[in-house]
This record gives C-alpha cells, sequence and structure tokens, in this order.
C-alpha cells in the first residue's frame, strides 16, 4: 500500500495542497492575495522536488494497475509542474491590473495541474477519463474568470460544452474498447489485442473515437474549431496556461494509450493519423497567416503545433522507432512549453484593460522603446518557426527525422513547407516591433519581464544543450515503446 | 414463471406509456414528471432482475436528484409552454431512420440469436451486489474512486465561483 502511494506522491502532494490552499485561503486577508500565490508556487517547487526525488527508470505500477509510475510520468510531471509556476507568474499581475485578482485562481490551477500529472500516469482507460475531467473542468472555471466580460463568459460556456461532448466521445471508445477486450487497463488490452481474441473492428472504432475526443483536447484540425474564440476570449494568463497544459495532458494519453495499446491495430489508425497530423499543420498555419490579433494569431500556431507533434503517432507500430517519436513528441513538448509562455508574457505585458493592445500594430515602435522585450518577443517567434539556434527548431528536427526514419516522406515535406508558410505570420510580427514607429504601452510587472527573459535565455541556452535534454527524453519513453 | 411475465408484460407497458407521455406532453413540468415514472419503472424491472443496488441507485439518482434538478430548472427559468420550436427539415426524417436501425437492430437479433440468450437470472449474477461494488471500488479501483472525489470537490468550488454574487470580493 506504501509503496503504491510513493508511486503516485506527485499527484498527491499536488491535490492535498490544492485543497489546503482552498481552506488556508479563507484566512488570508484580502489585500494579502500575493500570499496565497507564493503558497501555490511553493506547492509546486515541493511537487517538483518530491518528483525528482522518486524518479525511477523502472516502471513501477501502483493500485492494482490504475496508474503507472515511470520516466514517461516523471519527464512530464517536469512538464505540468514547470508549467504551473510560469502560469502563476504570469498571472499575479495580470489578474490585478485586469481587477479579476480572486484567490480560486491559484488553487483551481492546483487542481487541473493534479489532473495533468494524474493523465501522465494513467495505466487505465478509467483514471484517463476522470484525470480528462479533473484537468478540464478547473480550465473551463479558470476561462471564464473575467466573469464581466462578454467573451470571457462566452469561451468558458464554449469549452465547456465542447469539452463535455468530447468527453462523451471518449467514454463511448472506452466503452467499446472494453466491450471488444473485457478490460479498461492498457496492459490487458495490449494482450487481449495480440492474442487476437479481440473484435478489431469494435477495437478500431473505439480507438478511433478516443483519438476525437483527444483530438478536441489538443486543438487537432478538424476538432479545433473552439480554439481560436476560446484562446481570444478567456484571460491571456489562462490561454497561456492552458495552451501547453491541455496539450501537453492530450498528448500524454495520446501517447500512452496509442502506442502501448495498439501497434497492432497500426495498418488501421496509421492513415488517420496522418491525415490528422497533414490537416492539423496545414490548416493551421494557413488560417495564422490572416490573423491580426495577437491572441488568436498565437491559437492558430497552437493549433499547427499539435498538428507537429501528431506526426510522432504515425510511427506507430514500428517498435525501433515509436520510442525516438515519443522522445521527439516530449522534447518538442517542453520546446513549446519555454517558448508559448515566453510568447505570452510579451502579450501579457502589452495588454491592457478592455482588450486593447492585442493587435498586432499595436507591437509597433517596441524595438525602439523596449529594445530587450522585443528582443525577446524575435526569439520566441523564430523558435515557433523553428530557426536555428533555438530549441524549436531541435523539436522540430527530432520530430522529423523520427518521421523521416519511418519512412513518411509526404508527411515530413507537409511538415517544412507549412513551416515556412508559418515563417511569413510568425516574422510579420517581428517586422511590425522593428520596422514601424509607434507607441507601445507597456506594463511595469516585474515578475513578467523576467518571465519572459528567463524564457528567451532558456530557449537559446537549451539549444546549446539539447543533446542531454533529448537522451532524458529517450530514457522516459523506453517503456511506451517496449 | 408465468407471474413473472405477466409483471414484465405490464411494466414493460407502462415504461413505453410513460416515455411517450413525456415526449408528447405540451408542458415541460408534466414531460419530467413522466420521465420520474419511467426512471422508476425501469428500477423495478431492475429488481426483477435481482439487482437491488441498481434498481435503488436509478430511484435515488436519477428520479430523485437528476430529476429534482431538472425541475427546479424549469421552473426557475418559466419554461413550462412550449415555445415556437424551431424545427430543421431533416431533423424528422434522421431521427425516424437512425430508430429505424435500431428496431431493425432489435429484431434482427432477437429471431437469430434467440437460442443462445442465457436465462435471465444466470446472466445477471452477483452484478449490482452492494457487497461486490464496495469491495471492487475499494481495492481494484481504489485510486480511481479518490479522483472522482477530487473531481466533484473542483466542480463545487468551481459553481460556488461562477455563481457567487458579484458584490463579494
Amino acid at each position: 500500500m506504501w509503496a503504491d502511494r510513493l508511486a503516485v506522491l506527485p499527484v498527491i502532494v499536488i491535490g492535498a495542497w490544492a485543497v489546503l490552499l482552498t481552506v488556508a485561503d479563507l484566512y488570508i486577508p484580502e489585500h494579502r492575495r500575493r500570499i496565497t500565490a507564493i503558497l501555490a508556487a511553493l506547492g509546486l517547487i515541493v511537487g517538483l522536488v518530491v518528483n525528482l526525488f522518486i524518479q525511477r527508470h523502472n516502471p513501477q505500477t501502483a493500485y492494482f494497475g490504475l496508474a503507472i509510475a515511470d520516466g514517461f510520468s516523471s519527464f512530464l510531471n517536469v512538464l505540468f509542474l514547470l508549467s504551473g509556476l510560469l502560469g502563476i507568474a504570469v498571472a499575479h499581475g495580470y489578474l490585478q491590473r485586469q481587477n479579476i485578482a480572486r484567490s480560486e485562481y491559484y488553487s483551481l490551477l492546483l487542481f487541473s495541474i493534479s489532473g495533468m500529472m494524474l493523465m501522465g500516469m494513467a495505466a487505465d482507460l478509467i483514471i484517463v477519463f476522470i484525470a480528462l475531467e479533473l484537468l478540464s473542468i478547473p480550465l473551463y472555471v479558470m476561462a471564464g474568470f473575467h466573469r464581466d466580460r462578454l467573451d470571457s463568459e462566452e469561451a468558458a460556456l464554449k469549452y465547456f460544452l465542447l469539452g463535455a461532448f468530447a468527453g462523451g466521445f471518449v467514454v463511448y471508445g472506452i466503452a467499446l474498447i472494453y466491450g471488444a477486450t473485457g478490460s479498461t487497463r492498457i496492459a490487458a488490452i495490449l494482450s487481449a489485442v495480440q492474442s487476437g481474441s479481440a473484435s478489431p473492428i469494435l477495437l478500431t472504432v473505439g480507438a478511433a473515437l478516443i483519438l476525437v475526443g483527444l483530438g478536441f483536447k489538443v486543438a487537432a484540425v478538424p476538432f479545433h474549431m473552439w480554439t481560436p474564440d476560446v484562446y481570444q476570449g478567456a484571460p491571456s494568463s489562462v490561454t497561456a496556461f492552458m495552451a501547453v497544459g491541455a496539450k501537453a495532458a492530450g498528448f500524454a494519453a495520446l501517447l500512452r494509450v496509442f502506442l502501448l495499446a495498439f501497434p497492432t491495430l497500426s495498418d488501421k489508425l496509421v492513415p488517420l493519423l496522418w491525415a490528422l497530423a497533414a490537416l492539423t499543420m496545414i490548416v493551421g498555419n494557413i488560417v495564422a497567416i490572416v490573423q491580426s490579433n495577437i491572441k488568436r494569431l498565437l491559437a492558430y500556431s497552437s493549433i499547427a503545433h499539435a498538428g507537429y507533434i501528431l506526426m510522432a503517432t504515425v510511427t506507430l507500430g514500428q517498435s525501433r522507432l515509436m520510442a525516438d517519436a515519443a522522445a521527439a513528441a516530449l522534447f518538442y513538448l517542453l520546446a513549446y512549453l519555454l517558448t508559448n509562455f515566453g510568447a505570452w508574457a510579451v502579450v501579457i505585458a502589452l495588454e491592457r484593460e478592455e482588450g486593447k493592445g492585442l493587435s498586432i500594430q499595436d507591437y509597433a515602435g517596441l524595438g525602439k522603446k523596449y529594445p530587450a522585450l522585443a528582443a525577446a518577443m524575435s526569439v520566441f517567434m523564430l523558435s515557433l518557426i523553428g530557426v536555428p539556434p533555438t530549441v524549436g527548431f531541435l523539436g522540430k528536427f527530432y520530430l522529423f527525422r523520427a518521421v523521416l526514419e519511418g519512412g513518411f516522406v509526404g508527411l515530413a515535406v507537409i511538415g517544412v513547407l507549412t513551416s515556412l508558410v508559418s515563417a511569413y505570420y510568425y516574422l510579420r510580427v517581428v517586422v511590425v516591433m522593428y520596422m514601424q514607429e509607434g507607441e507601445p504601452v507597456v506594463n511595469r510587472d516585474a515578475l513578467l519581464h523576467w518571465t519572459a527573459a528567463l524564457s528567451a535565455i532558456a530557449v537559446l541556452a537549451l539549444s546549446l544543450f539539447a543533446t542531454p535534454l533529448f537522451q532524458w527524453a529517450t530514457q522516459a519513453t523506453l517503456y511506451a515503446a517496449q | 414463471m408465468s407471474v413473472d411475465y405477466v409483471l414484465f408484460g405490464g411494466l414493460a407497458l407502462v415504461t413505453i406509456l410513460s416515455a411517450l407521455g413525456m415526449l408528447f406532453s405540451r408542458n415541460a413540468v408534466y414531460s419530467a414528471l413522466y420521465l420520474i415514472f419511467n426512471f422508476s419503472t425501469i428500477a423495478v424491472l431492475y429488481l426483477m432482475l435481482s439487482a437491488p443496488f441498481i434498481a435503488l441507485a436509478q430511484i435515488t439518482v436519477y428520479a430523485g436528484a437528476i430529476m429534482v434538478l431538472f425541475l427546479f430548472v424549469i421552473m426557475l427559468l418559466g419554461a413550462e409552454q412550449r415555445g415556437q420550436a424551431v424545427r430543421t427539415w431533416w431533423m424528422q426524417p434522421l431521427a425516424l431512420g437512425l430508430a429505424g436501425i435500431l428496431i431493425f437492430e432489435a429484431i434482427y437479433l432477437i429471431f437469430t440469436h434467440r437460442t443462445s440468450f442465457p436465462p435471465l437470472r444466470q446472466a445477471v449474477g452477483d452484478l449490482g451486489n452492494p457487497l461486490q461494488i464496495g469491495e471492487q471500488l475499494f481495492s481494484n479501483y481504489l485510486l480511481a474512486f479518490e479522483a472522482v472525489a477530487l473531481l466533484l470537490l473542483v466542480a463545487v468550488i468551481g459553481a460556488i465561483f461562477l455563481s457567487r454574487g458579484r458584490k463579494l470580493r
């Protein structure tokens, strides 16, 4: 029993911390809201320490096979906890400026992270579903955090309705797979699939339904309709967090369930995944070109990046490659986390009340008046395109390499071409910052500027030390490919 | 055995009639009440299949909690009377088609697999025995149980946050 608890300790720490923070917050006076934020950040740091301390290379199942602690989950836990810390850093000043500083924000954030971490550890489809809801429900509420603004309410309602709809797809898929194999444990499903006792039609339909549900969560085309509206309407600090966290958790489940349980269905699923990845890259990048609002631009960019990460799943069934591809996906998620939070920190620094300061034209003159901030934004834009020497380049490099080794030349070509297209709209931001005259207004928020600066440094520096990082990611997925 | 069949036939008739009543009532409150009636008869059907726990869960959860919530919402919104419904031309044919497929499936199964159905009691077995459910919940699915507890707590916090008066800051 204690071994079980130890295995899922990071989730327990964050979940319990969130509950205690909710209670403790009642005794913290209104004007000392900073304490709540600091306590939440402290909880995330404790979670990080615990996670690194119990990190293991041999996978260990816990709670009768419901959960599994392995390198994959440890790596993802670091990702989620880091996104939580950055999420608090960009939120604190922003919430006060927008007049929506409510301390529930931080406990909801912690609850959502506990769901994401549970998702990374899930070894049973029931846990996948519960974790999906546990991470989503706080995000629905946070999307509607700006209760006095109609677009925030609209974002929350849209996200909630479509999220619930997607959840229905996942449950239906789980039910069909249970019907075919008689179990929801991923290990049992795998053995039933391999022994050939399960009906392949039921299995394929079930897997496809789960793919639809998770496709909604990671914002893959054609399940992306909600993304631009929700990303634009939700408070920017929430968007920054959910663009990374929800996406990473969705991919955690996708990689774990598909690569582990369905490798023998590859002949049916790979064409599906191929089409999904190609469509997502093409639509995300092309529609992003015409956007003039920076939040919508980053929303479409986030759709496009979901497409790149989806490329990793087409190696399904090629057991030698799956580990590399999953490692590339993990590395890409880490690169996207740093780049995305940095970019959103700059966006939040320029956002003013009533949603002003969000047009790309508002960035005119930033290069002259605030050279450091403009330089950081340029670094993030280059990393999103995938230009060396940024970590985004290496993320794309590892992914394309895995896809090419798998023999999917066509998909890799689509990936490279759409990256070229994306250079147009990312570089337009840089051009506006440096080549046009303007009077940009920037908020004085030290935490925000530090977040942008540190992210920019990390994006540049990690590209130099990418090899050990990629090796860590590879070790993390050794189990997932076996 | 024959008593069982008579009982089942009567209950099935009531179930179907209450479902039709729900569909065709013009007043939303009557519809909700018919639905409660429908849920209760289904609970009795569960009882006949010797699944008392599921029967009681059906009554407390569906007929009780969920339908009371429905009634509250209907009355609070004052939506008792059906307004001018927006109809799209493809809705009715689609519904008819889907219902046709379902009925065809049921008839096909009954006539082709008739002999391979196990006797009722044997098929149900111990399923729905509260002791067994409890044991499963606290051993095999303990983590899921705890995670659901956390999930419900989050839902409560979120609901309170979103609905709390705007002056309270």
